[in-house]
């Protein structure tokens, strides 16, 4: 039987790894597209559009993301589809994480004061140029601690890819407990790889979170 | 042909009626006080005349550019008239010189040195030359309703109107901004501006529109309104707010 020194199962956990952070990116990219577009169709003044993105939010919220994940992946394969593991995984948590940062940053949209859409309107702005250059820096700046604190969730929901067999850190324990027999300390390397990912986020968080502060308040 | 024509103009929020079938018209140069007590309809009013409230029934122009509910109709005539606000509403995450510069680059296209110009000089036209690069939060009330001021005159507007501009300030503020409007009413701006202040009023109006519950109950020269208003609703408001 082969011998798992430390450094084996380190190695490999980190292989794997580069696949969470790879999905994360995806997601996080991915989900924040297409989240700006529903971000626009939620506060447009189109009611049609207000009501598919208020829609598809409830949807993408109000189920788990395990289900998600399973209709991505064996629902679209029973209309013929054949889905690979990793666009599967990739196109449910993109599709899950935009509902989240849609959501998020309407909040924040919503709390810049009207009077600042109507100062923009009265100064001839169209609908676009009032959110590109009034209302969005302002929001951006308000959206930055949730938007890069959800991103620490969406780097811990890549592992729910695992249960379709994806393998990326979660998977990747998994098999290496199989073969190690050494449960905690394959666990507790994993939970210590998802904090080297996660708690960097954490602080960017809090540092840009001062930093946009300082920067409006010149004092 | 007069500037600004409002005709039959009538504004409902629900059952509520908030004005009622309202004519007036300014012509160039003229500078009209609105005033009455609040829920009277006067904001209201101003605020439909560059379509931040839709109407209900009848029209509204300005300089030939008729209000209608649609993006491009909205902003052609915003172009054309500049609003202040009780509230100034400058943008807080831009300097004041941004804050002036940033719709004619937007909305005009205007290149980056010469927006720059314009905000010099609309900072200098309103004193404000030297806050330059101060932001909102750094300037005190008067002097953000200034930089307001200079914002909407960068656009160039053919008219002004002014929603209780003076509302919000401390009193020792009130005054600064004051000056700047009456220098604007002498180099020929057209305003319509609803307002408290009685002295501005009458030291700077041509006319005075006073309105109760949704209806303009006077429009008279200044100096007769305040002389010898017609209406006894008139009368009883100024009996109300001259007696100090």
């Amino acid at each position: 039987m082969m011998e798992f020194t430390t450094w084996d199962i380190l190695r490999n956990l980190l292989l794997a790894a580069r696949w969470t952070v790879l999905l994360s990116l995806a997601a996080f990219i991915g989900g924040g597209l297409v989240g700006l577009a529903l971000l626009f169709m939620r506060v447009s003044k189109s009611r049609a559009l207000q009501r598919l993105s208020f829609g598809y939010i409830e949807l993408f919220q109000g189920t788990p993301l395990l289900m998600q994940l399973f209709l991505a992946f064996f629902g679209l394969a029973l209309f013929g589809l054949d889905v690979p593991l990793w666009l599967a995984a990739g196109l449910a948590l993109t599709l899950w994480t935009s509902a989240f940062l849609a959501e998020i940053w309407r909040g924040c949209v919503e709390a810049i004061a009207k009077g600042q859409w109507e100062a923009a309107s009265s100064l001839a702005m169209s609908y676009l140029q009032q959110m590109r250059y009034v209302v969005l820096p302002q929001a951006l700046r308000i959206a930055v601690p949730p938007t890069v604190g959800f991103s620490v969730q969406v780097v811990k929901g890549t592992a729910v890819t695992s249960i379709i067999g994806f393998v990326e850190l979660s998977k990747a324990s998994t098999m290496l407990t199989n073969a190690t027999f050494e449960p905690f300390k394959v666990y507790a390397l994993v939970a210590l790889l998802y904090f080297v990912l996660c708690w960097p986020l954490s602080k960017t968080s809090q540092v840009l979170e001062k930093k946009l502060n300082v920067a409006h308040h010149h004092h | 042909m007069s500037l600004i024509t409002i005709t039959e103009v009538k504004k409902r929020f629900g059952d509520n009626e908030v004005l009622k079938g309202i004519n007036l018209d300014v012509e160039p140069g003229e500078v009209i006080a609105i005033i009455g007590k609040s829920g009277s309809g006067k904001s209201t009013l101003l605020r439909c005349v560059n379509g931040l409230e839709t109407i209900n029934e009848g029209s509204i122009m300005v300089g030939g550019a008729q209000l209608l509910p649609d993006e491009i109709h909205l902003r052609e005539l915003r172009l054309k008239v500049g609003m202040i606000f009780q509230q100034f509403n400058l943008f807080p995450h831009l300097t004041a010189r941004r804050n002036v510069m940033l719709s004619p680059m937007v909305v005009k296209k205007t290149p980056k040195a010469e927006a720059e110009a314009i905000a010099k000089k609309m900072l200098d036209r309103v004193g404000l030359g030297h806050k330059f690069d101060a932001y909102p939060d750094q300037l005190s009330g008067g002097q953000q309703q200034r930089v307001a001021i200079a914002r909407a005159l960068a656009m160039d507007p053919i008219a002004m109107l002014f929603d209780e501009p003076t509302s919000a300030l401390d009193p020792e503020m009130i005054n600064e901004v004051l000056d700047v409007m009456v220098n604007l009413a002498k180099e020929g701006m057209t305003m319509i501006v609803v307002t408290h202040e009685m002295g501005f009023a009458r030291k700077v109006a041509n006319r005075v529109v006073f309105m109760d519950r949704g209806e303009i109950v006077e429009d008279a020269p200044t100096a007769e309104f305040f002389g010898k208003p017609r209406s006894e609703r008139a009368q009883l408001f100024l009996s109300k707010i001259l007696q100090h």
